[in-house]
């Protein structure tokens, strides 16, 4: 008969001789680690310290979902990587590190983007899924997919100096739905890059994260199932609110509704994939290059920014007006050109300004386009010493 | 008028808001309901009411509101009883990672 201790040859003794140590871990649980599977989506802020510490805790297969490419601005927080991985695949530095964390782990690298498409054939291969990613479409993707497979979620996220952790889809305990049924509307909650995040938050809750991850494994403590945390760096404060779980959910209530993963970037107001969703919705556009022929021609129409002013202070078009997206319906009166007159707006990435074309169009701006591509299209294809952020 | 003795709460307000509260990590509103207490916040702090009051003035459907530790939306809503000393948080829905 088998024992426990034939499963972890000598070095892994000796490696997790720590947790050996404490009754509540011990062999059997050290084990019970590393028979597990944890999907980690995301390895970026929150899957770095996940990441590092499941592996070093010895986790059995840990799989990781990113397609990103490390940029710069990733290294202030991200600290699965560093400064010669600028410019390569998340995946391939985030292996190269575990692997000299723990080589006992068994990596597995999802290098797409997790989609309906996929979500179904990647997640039920795992014991647990630990979401790290940065989108609300993708957060509830990764929600639906774990309640439709009967895979617990941990979840975490944050934006500033706060951040929230739970475990959402456990036996019995609420869902992401129950807690968020419904999404805000795109670009009303701004993103790690237009917000801003200290750098040590996604430290401390990703290994939130991962210590959650771990107690769910061992059967150890009180997880945090029907229980949101939420951490504010600045105060140094930890708060636990009640999430119940919604009989009424369209997921994981008492009479489901939805059964398979459905458009979660229409689920969220986003344009879907696809070259011409703005001439679809009805948005009205310019190119960058377009643009660029007008400014060069001396028949530039008049120009407004809808980001915030610290985003002009990162990257300038040199607009004729700023005024903030979520401001604007307020202060419609203060453009300083005519509902008949032409105007083109613009914002990061374009869909801030799409929005913002609706408002002016609604108002009676006949003459209103959205700088496709905002900002960052600008920068990328007219003028390189543009910022991008 | 007689004097109405309204209870006074703490709110919690998330940091992305703290902006409109004079950078209050939490600040004192009146109310006997969930509803009253927000309606006072948003009297003392008007630049706070676009971000929880859509234009027909109810409740962002993704800012949870908390009374002490339960969610009002499994309470009695608006409401929501607050006697004094309670606390209300709101809680932004947020996604970054």
């Amino acid at each position: 008969m088998t024992t426990a201790a034939d499963t972890l040859a000598p070095e892994e003794l000796r490696r997790y001789q720590r947790h050996l140590t404490l009754p509540q871990v011990g062999i059997e649980g050290q084990t019970k680690l590393r028979n597990a599977s944890v999907l980690l989506v995301g390895a970026g802020g929150l899957g770095s310290p996940a990441a590092l510490y499941l592996a070093a805790a010895g986790i059995g297969r840990i799989g990781l979902v990113d397609f990103d490419v490390v940029d710069e601005s990733n290294l202030h927080r991200q600290i699965l990587y560093g400064t010669k991985d600028v410019g390569k695949p998340k995946l391939a530095s985030a292996a190269a590190r575990i692997e000299d964390v723990n080589p006992h782990v068994e990596l597995e690298l999802h290098e797409v983007p997790l989609s309906s498409d996929n979500a179904l054939d990647i997640i039920p291969r795992y014991d647990l899924v630990a979401d790290g990613t940065d989108t609300f479409p993708t957060r509830y993707l990764v929600n639906d997919a774990c309640v439709l497979s009967g895979i617990t979620n941990v979840y975490a996220s944050i934006f500033q100096f706060e951040g929230q952790v739970s475990v959402f889809g456990a036996p019995g305990g609420p869902c992401y739905r129950c807690l968020y049924p419904t999404p805000p509307p795109p670009g009303l909650v701004p993103s790690c890059a237009e917000g801003g995040v200290l750098g040590v938050l996604p430290g401390i809750v990703g290994t939130l994260q991962a210590t959650e991850v771990i107690k769910l494994i061992l059967g150890i403590g009180e997880p945090l199932v029907g229980r949101l945390l939420l951490f504010d760096a600045l105060a140094t404060s930890f708060r636990t609110l009640t999430v119940r779980r919604n009989p009424d959910c369209p997921v994981c209530g008492d009479r489901p509704t939805i059964d398979a993963l459905i458009d979660y970037q229409e689920f969220c107001g986003l344009p879907t994939n696809g070259a011409s969703e703005r001439q679809e919705s009805g948005v009205p556009e310019i190119t960058v290059a377009e643009y660029k022929r007008r400014l060069d021609a001396g028949t530039r129409p008049f120009l407004l920014d809808v980001r915030k002013p610290f985003e002009d202070a990162i990257a300038t078009m040199g607009a004729d007006q700023l005024i903030p997206v979520e401001e604007l319906e307020r202060r419609m009166g203060e453009l300083r050109t005519a509902p008949g007159d032409e105007i083109v707006i613009h914002c990061r990435s374009g869909s801030r300004s799409a929005r913002a074309v609706q408002m002016l169009q609604a108002a009676g701006y006949t003459r209103a386009y959205n700088l496709k591509g905002g900002i960052l299209a600008w920068s990328e294809e007219i003028d390189p010493s543009v910022g991008r952020y | 008028m007689p004097t109405e003795t309204r209870e006074q709460a703490t709110v919690f307000i998330p940091t992305p808001l703290r902006s409109f509260t004079e950078n209050r990590p939490s600040v004192t509103a009146a109310g006997s309901t969930a509803a009253e207490v927000l309606n006072d916040l948003v009297s003392r702090y008007p630049s706070l009411k676009p971000h929880l009051y859509d234009e027909q003035e109810r409740l962002r459907s993704f800012v949870n509101v908390y009374v002490n530790d339960d969610d009002i939306r499994y309470l009695q809503n608006g409401d929501t009883r607050v006697s004094a000393g309670d606390s209300l948080s709101i809680v932004p829905s947020i996604a970054g990672g």
